[in-house]
């Protein structure tokens, strides 16, 4: 049976999707299994665990460090993990002195090829704004209170050039296998809102 | 990097605390999927290179902003949207009367679709 408002109903941004994919799909410059096949890539296949793995690496291979630093896009190339965008990637270490961390202020530009989508929080205009004029204060919105030692630099992508963060390896890992320390390397550490997790409590 | 970037935004204290995400699907509905994919593919055929595509995006969002958006990061992919009707339109790839015509014929077929059935666009002569 159907009744008077038994009818189907798309919202007006689902009408603008249908819309563009239909006529895209018409003029064969889309194919609906290829647009499948690429969000099943970023939903599924991309994402975090690759950038941890980059950093697991780097923390147990020496020479893959030395070039990961000096052509990140190169060395995580070699692992299998290759931006599509074709942008350029860096990798800035984090030390016992310096503590980097990455934003894009323009719009939300982020190494998808390691590290998937962006958190809702990265593309969110009070991160985008807040952690240029105060790193310090935002880091420690995300729990990481820096001490007056360790200096600051936030690094802003563009279209062309990502940044991610190579965190410090925690203290006490060094029995640790590198899957186990892949285990260790979160999405906000590569992004810098927070440090490697510690062996003890590393198993969320 | 240069601190230029902060001269024109506000003071830490005139913004609201930030957003957190809950590490949640990467896209919140699927239209967002199919607006990102479909993006990724035009860029992929060289329809318009990913600089131009970053500063059309980039242009949404100030214009969202300027006009009341609290941008809090969930707005994201319907300025994703627009910039890409806006480049699609201005490459000459679809037109924005294209598009609402299509709009209308899409909206019509769920009208006339029981609930529960997939829409299906008649096919237009």
């Amino acid at each position: 049976m159907t009744t008077h408002d038994d009818h189907s109903h798309l919202s007006d941004v689902e009408l603008r999707v249908r819309s563009l994919e239909s006529l895209l799909t018409e003029k064969g410059l889309v194919d609906p299994a290829t647009l499948d096949a690429i969000v099943d890539r970023y939903e599924n296949k991309v994402g975090p665990r690759n950038g941890s793995r980059v950093v697991a690496r780097a923390w147990v291979d020496p020479d893959f460090k030395k070039r990961l630093l000096e052509d990140a896009s190169a060395a995580i190339d070699s692992l299998g993990y290759t931006s599509t965008q074709g942008v350029d990637m860096r990798v800035l270490e984090n030390t016992a002195r310096i503590h980097n961390v990455t934003v894009c202020t323009l719009c939300s530009c982020y190494p998808w090829a390691v590290l998937g989508l962006p958190p809702a929080w990265y593309k969110s205009f009070p991160y985008r704004s807040r952690v240029v004029k105060d790193p310090r204060g935002v880091l420690r919105e995300f729990g990481l209170d820096l001490g007056s030692d360790i200096e600051v630099r936030v690094w802003d992508s563009t279209a062309e050039l990502r940044y991610i963060v190579l965190p410090e390896r925690p203290e006490g890992t060094q029995g640790l296998s590198e899957s186990e320390l892949a285990d260790l390397v979160t999405r906000n550490s590569m992004i810098g809102t927070e440090k490697a997790a510690s062996p003890q409590n590393g198993d969320s | 990097m240069s601190m230029d970037l902060a001269e024109n935004t506000p003071t830490a204290e005139e913004l609201p605390s930030l957003p957190r995400d809950e590490d949640g699907p990467v896209f919140q509905e699927p239209w967002q999927a199919q607006a990102f994919a479909m993006t990724l593919a035009l860029h992929a055929q060289g329809q318009f290179t990913w600089p131009e595509w970053a500063e059309r995006l980039g242009a949404e969002i100030s214009a969202a902003q300027a006009n009341g958006d609290p941008d809090l990061g969930d707005t994201y992919y319907l300025h994703w949207l627009n910039a890409l009707e806006s480049m699609v339109a201005s490459k000459g790839i679809v037109s924005t009367d294209d598009l609402a015509l299509r709009k209308e014929a899409w909206d019509h077929a769920a009208h006339i679709t029981p609930h529960g059935q997939p829409i299906v666009l008649p096919k237009v002569g």
